[in-house]
């Protein structure tokens, strides 16, 4: 987990999409928002959660590892940026590879976009756009101290299993305290594979 | 808190600076080294009043907003408030008078003088042949309280009419009339900052998620201290998913659950007899009342079970420390006051007065929904909360005037009797600032009809609002951000928006409007404000020494202070953020006055026909009647369309065309299928106008005290429908193009989703 990170608690999430317009206002991809609001149990609750780029740090980054351009690059403080559009190609290889089915391509421009943590804003110490509005603090931006000051006795994960791969990621999820799994179950299970049978 | 503290020297040379200005510096804003300024502000929106910068870019113009650490909102937005901007330079927006003789001709764009000119003759016209009275005024809440001022001011100075009324008539005055015979002074007891300390936070008849989604940092903060958090909402909102108790009650029955809750509390003990028997009257006959409540009996009412009437009592009584908050919820009844008046006796049996983390608020909806009940916009009030039945109290106001006291017309109507009072000819005709009745008034057949026969009609906005593209002169004003004044937020705490540009060409401000009409008019000589600054100084003057007190709050002290909590005596008080702290009310015996409430069934009974309750209220995304949000794309993207909310049991499918009757008429609506509401109720969103307005079935029943109208519940039934009634693309001025998407690229890959989550997923 990176020092200052954001921290996902869905539990305080209202779904009220703060976020996804505050993102469009970030001017490094003013117009377009890169936050995913979904919404897990629909009809039965109102639960809503917020996904930003997770910022994978091992395996670091599937997106990068699996563009042909090399157009996504990583930072030395972790944050995984979006794709350098002078290198782009739009081949939609990074948004198979994200476990997390994060990045999109704009399909007229042959870009991939996604969330940078608001690297114009957290280079120089402020919050991401997202975390700075969010009305509960469902996005939080800190570090785990300071969200610890605030939320006394709050658990954090940063690593999420998918199938036999374990992802550790820079951002990280508030788990309930008292189902505290480790690591959190990501994804849906793979079972099938062409109709052959692969666990 | 995880906000930075954002030190200027954080950032390197050269870099673009985000700072928080904090105070103004001597250049009056900061602006940073790429030409932008940032002007500091507040939303145009609701009662919360977040703090928030407008970006204005080198050639003076706003283009975006960023994020200001203010103490209401600690850096905090929701979706309104971040697109708010967007209006101001808004294709849309209107920048010439239109007028038109009649309401078969189009509209024409025409000059200042002719608009208003055309406007005073007819006032002339109508009010000599039919009485000053035949002419009304209706005002608005989201207007700074200098206009809300100028508009009670007008009315009766240069109109001398006795009816004007504000449609905060909509929105607050069930609150402010319990509040007013309970505590004699209108407001919230305590500050948002007092949440933060409570040990139980009972929230009644509030979607705070949605409705007012800033306030939530408040809610959680009390929650990580581990405070306890009770909702009553039929609806299971996106705050109440997570409360500790959700209160489902069937709307039109929180009085019944109230006193039951109180018959526990005072049955097990958990009252406060020393605090009520030192600070109140009352208390006997509200015992006595609540004896005829117990769990049983509401239950039965409210179709919740009896044991969950326990644990809120319990919990709530047992509470060291409990704050109560509603909205409108509880608001919107014919027994609105009554509703709210419960929730007062509940907060005083217990001791729950007067102490940090211990109290009660109601959460004003609009922007200034408190400061413009204040200053004399509302038919029965005068500047400073002066009741204007009382003779002392005109005799102050004539005098600050300078008019005879028979010149005073006394107390005029509410809104919607306004409307009827159109219908019978006895008012016709009507100007009309910040509102926008088609939409938000209830029982749309009858507004349309009241307006429909108005000889004059005349509005004030700045987008064609649908009650402006059926008036015969439309004045274009300016938007929040081109024209500086005060609001008071839910707290009463007095903000200052200022000004980040210059109006567009052929843009005039609301004061300057009202200032021309009044000259022409024959009142010029009391209505010579060359803008805000001096209307507000007549506001502080007429409101000095009385309950309503700004005297000591001037345009300086807000620039520094970020916010000064009313009354205010003098210019070195630092406010009065919390109330009865001394132990005295504002009742000349310093009591509380505590008032027995008798819980009946809403106005529009239930038969066979009808066997199901009809709520309304807002979603997220758009704001009141929708004229100020349903322009902006990125709201439009997020809520494009009202729903019907039902649940599973009735046997529809998401989508499906439900057709909803009542009494009124009937709407198709699509189906959003939901277990989070109650089975025998519906709920239908009311930013819309017909055929896709949920007003257009509600009930105009009204309380009898506040005269709000009955929104929160009518009975109605559904049934398939035919097809799916289409949201009409909102009304323009000539030349403009309908629904110009502002900001948004519509290349988004990601799923349309339903309106907070609330419909079952059946995405193929």
């Amino acid at each position: 987990m990176m020092g200052r990170t954001i921290f996902i608690d869905p539990g305080r999430c209202i779904g009220c999409q703060a976020c996804v317009s505050a993102c469009r206002e970030c001017d490094s991809h003013r117009g377009k928002s890169m936050i995913h609001l979904d919404y897990p149990d629909e009809g039965h609750s109102v639960a809503s959660l917020p996904t930003v780029c997770m910022h994978c740090e091992d395996p670091v980054a599937p997106c990068a590892e699996v563009c042909p351009a090399d157009a996504i690059l990583v930072t030395a403080d972790g944050v995984v940026q979006q794709a350098d559009t002078t290198r782009c190609i739009g081949c939609a290889n990074c948004v198979n590879a994200c476990p997390f089915g994060v990045p999109k391509i704009d399909l007229q421009a042959k870009l991939q976009m996604k969330c940078n943590l608001c690297y114009d804003r957290t280079a120089y110490g402020l919050a991401p756009m997202c975390a700075t509005v969010c009305p509960t603090g469902a996005l939080f931006y800190g570090t785990l101290d300071e969200l610890r000051a605030e939320r006394p006795g709050v658990q954090v994960a940063d690593s999420f299993t998918f199938g036999d791969v374990v992802v550790s990621t820079g951002v990280a999820m508030v788990v309930p305290a008292d189902k505290v799994q480790w690591p959190v179950p990501g994804g849906l299970p793979i079972v099938e594979v062409n109709g052959k049978a692969v666990r | 808190m995880n906000r930075l503290p954002l030190d200027p020297s954080l950032a390197p040379p050269g870099t673009r600076n985000f700072r928080d200005a904090g105070g103004i510096p001597a250049d009056r804003w900061h602006a940073d080294q790429n030409g932008e300024t940032l002007v500091p502000t507040h939303c145009c929106f609701c009662g919360v009043q977040c703090g928030m910068y407008l970006r204005v870019d080198r050639g003076g113009k706003v283009f975006g907003v960023e994020p200001r650490n203010h103490d209401i909102n600690r850096m905090r937005l929701c979706p309104k408030g971040i697109n708010a901007y967007q209006q101001v330079n808004h294709p849309d927006r209107l920048t010439a008078p239109l007028l038109r003789r009649s309401r078969d001709e189009p509209f024409r764009e025409v000059s200042w003088e002719e608009a208003l000119d055309h406007t005073a003759a007819e006032v002339r016209r109508i009010q000599a042949a039919h009485g000053n009275d035949s002419f009304g005024l209706l005002g608005g809440a989201s207007l700074f309280s200098e206009k809300t001022y100028l508009v009670g001011k007008f009315a009766r100075v240069a109109l001398r009419t006795r009816h004007v009324d504000y449609n905060g008539r909509l929105c607050m005055v069930s609150a402010a009339g319990a509040n007013k015979l309970a505590f004699g002074i209108d407001r919230a007891a305590n500050p948002f900052s007092d949440i933060l300390l409570t040990d139980c936070l009972l929230i009644a008849g509030s979607n705070v998620g949605e409705c007012f989604p800033v306030m939530t940092q408040y809610v959680w903060g009390a929650r990580d201290r581990g405070a306890t958090l009770i909702v009553v909402d039929p609806r299971e909102t996106a705050i109440a998913r997570t409360a500790d108790i959700h209160v489902a009650l069937k709307p039109g029955t929180d009085s019944a659950f109230f006193n039951s809750v109180l018959h526990v509390i005072i049955k097990e003990e958990l009252d406060d007899e020393a605090f009520v028997g030192a600070r109140a009257t009352g208390w006997e006959e509200v015992r006595e009342k609540a004896a005829e409540y117990p769990p049983e009996r509401a239950a039965e009412i409210c179709g919740i079970p009896a044991a969950q009437i326990v644990e809120v009592a319990r919990t709530f009584g047992r509470a060291p420390k409990a704050m109560a908050w509603h909205a409108r919820g509880i608001e919107h009844h014919s027994q609105g006051v009554e509703n709210c008046l419960t929730v007062i006796n509940l907060c005083v049996a217990t001791g729950n007065l007067g102490k940090p983390g211990a109290g009660y608020g109601t959460i004003t909806g609009q922007g200034n929904g408190q400061g413009g009940r204040e200053h004399g916009q509302k038919s029965d009030l005068l500047p400073g909360g002066r009741s204007i039945s009382n003779p002392e109290h005109r005799r102050q106001i004539c005098e600050i005037w300078g008019i005879e006291e028979s010149e005073l017309p006394p107390a005029g109507t509410s809104m919607m009797e306004m409307v009827h009072q159109m219908r019978r000819q006895e008012i016709r005709g009507l100007i009309g600032i910040c509102n926008n009745p088609f939409v938000s008034l209830p029982n749309y057949a009858t507004v349309k009809d009241g307006y429909d026969s108005l000889e004059f009609h005349a509005q004030f906005d700045f987008f064609l609002s649908e009650t402006a593209a059926n008036a015969h002169v439309v004045f274009p004003v300016t938007t929040w951000a081109e024209d500086e004044g005060v609001m008071a937020n839910a707290e009463a705490r007095v903000v200052k928006h200022n000004k980040a540009q210059e109006p567009p060409a052929g843009v005039r401000t609301d004061t300057w409007v009202i200032c021309q009409l009044a000259q022409r008019l024959g009142a010029g000589a009391k209505f010579a404000f060359p803008g805000s600054r001096e209307v507000f100084d007549e506001l502080r003057a007429a409101s000095a020494g009385t309950v309503n007190d700004y005297f000591g709050i001037t345009y300086e002290r807000l620039e520094e202070t970020g916010g000064i909590v009313w009354p205010c005596p003098t210019t070195d008080h630092p406010g009065t953020p919390r109330l009865f702290e001394d132990g005295r009310t504002w009742h000349p015996d310093g009591k509380i006055h505590m008032q027995v409430v008798e819980w009946h069934p809403p106005m529009d009974p239930y038969d066979d026909e009808h066997p199901l309750s009809l709520t309304t209220g807002r979603t997220v995304a758009h704001f009141l009647s929708g004229n100020q949000t349903r322009r902006l794309g990125a709201l439009v993207e997020q809520t494009p369309r009202p729903w019907v909310e039902v649940h599973p049991s009735h046997g529809f499918r998401n989508g499906d065309p439900v057709r909803v009757v009542t009494r009124r008429g009937s709407e198709v609506f699509p189906a959003l299928v939901t277990e989070a509401i109650r089975p025998d109720t519906v709920f239908i969103p009311y930013h819309w106008p017909v055929p896709t307005a949920a007003n257009a079935l509600t009930i105009d029943a009204l309380d009898p005290r506040s005269k709000i109208p009955e929104y929160k519940v009518c009975a109605c039934r559904i049934e398939p429908g035919d097809r799916i009634d289409e949201v009409p693309a909102p009304p323009t001025a000539p030349g403009h193009v309908a629904y110009p998407d502002a900001q948004v690229s519509r290349t988004d890959p990601l799923p349309p989703t339903s309106p907070q989550g609330r419909g079952t997923a059946e995405r193929g």
